[in-house]
């Protein structure tokens, strides 16, 4: 696995022992073990998260009670090779409503061998989340509640 | 890349720490300020503001005899420090899942 982070994004990558279909499917299908529940911005427990498999579906998590919190939209669906979508989530844990304050994800998977696939994934425009950051409120009020949602995540997947 | 001794979330689970730190995301602000709007005594203020200190969410300078506190300006650097351990956290998980042997059909 390997890091790197350009100014206003972040890559990383994976390899995987599976098959790049499988690898795809695995990503999109099974997204809700990926993402834990307790990553959450509705006000009850999550029963499930779904990855809309088309351009214009939604991620989205579903709570207990039905209710639902749609954080992200499917800008490209290009089964085995690409999905993109945006990060609709603004910095006080609220969905942001305003495109031009997303950012996006792009994740492609390409095939090493037939048993192996790397996966590639590009979270960028990260600036846009910032939009405004050196404008009102001093400048810092609205970049400091991803870091703290996402330390969070983390630290839940690091157990 | 910092570290913290409380993180963020666990410091902002605390209602009252969240009602303060809104207060400061708003403007920053002086203890006795937050104590005035607030159903809290100036010294749990106090305390609360250490917490939120102690997880590098806020930040405090001198002003006079006062203290003002107002949010890290960390801006996007904080930002992509931590999206990429994010990311790096959720494909290890996506690794082992999609690396288990497929389930078979009940």
């Amino acid at each position: 696995m390997s890091t790197q982070a350009a100014d206003t994004s972040v890559r990383t990558s994976i390899v995987v022992e599976a098959p790049l279909e499988r690898a795809f499917k695995v990503f999109v299908e099974d997204f809700d073990r990926i993402k834990p529940r307790e990553h959450n911005m509705l006000g009850v427990d999550i029963a499930e998260t779904v990855f809309e498999p088309r351009v214009g579906g939604n991620i989205y998590d579903r709570g207990v009670d039905g209710s639902e919190c749609r954080w992200a939209r499917v800008l490209a669906y290009e089964p085995p090779d690409r999905v993109v979508f945006s990060w609709d989530i603004s910095p006080h844990w609220q969905i942001e409503t305003d495109p031009e304050k997303t950012s996006e994800v792009e994740v492609r998977f390409v095939s090493e061998t037939p048993e192996r696939t790397r996966v590639e994934l590009e979270h960028r425009n990260l600036d846009r989340h910032g939009a405004g950051w050196e404008g009102a409120r001093e400048g810092v009020a609205a970049d400091q509640g991803w870091p703290l949602y996402l330390q969070r995540y983390a630290d839940l997947l690091n157990v | 890349m910092q570290t913290y001794e409380v993180d963020g979330w666990t410091a902002l689970g605390d209602p009252t720490r969240r009602a303060i730190f809104e207060r400061i995301a708003d403007r920053p602000r002086a203890v006795g300020e937050l104590a005035s709007e607030l159903p809290v005594s100036r010294p749990a203020v106090s305390q609360h503001l250490k917490v939120l200190k102690n997880a590098g969410l806020v930040m405090d300078r001198a002003d006079g005899t006062r203290r003002i506190y107002r949010l890290r300006p960390d801006g996007l650097g904080a930002l992509r420090a931590d999206l990429d351990r994010f990311w790096t956290q959720a494909l290890a998980a996506y690794k082992a899942v999609v690396e288990q042997p497929p389930e078979e059909a009940p």
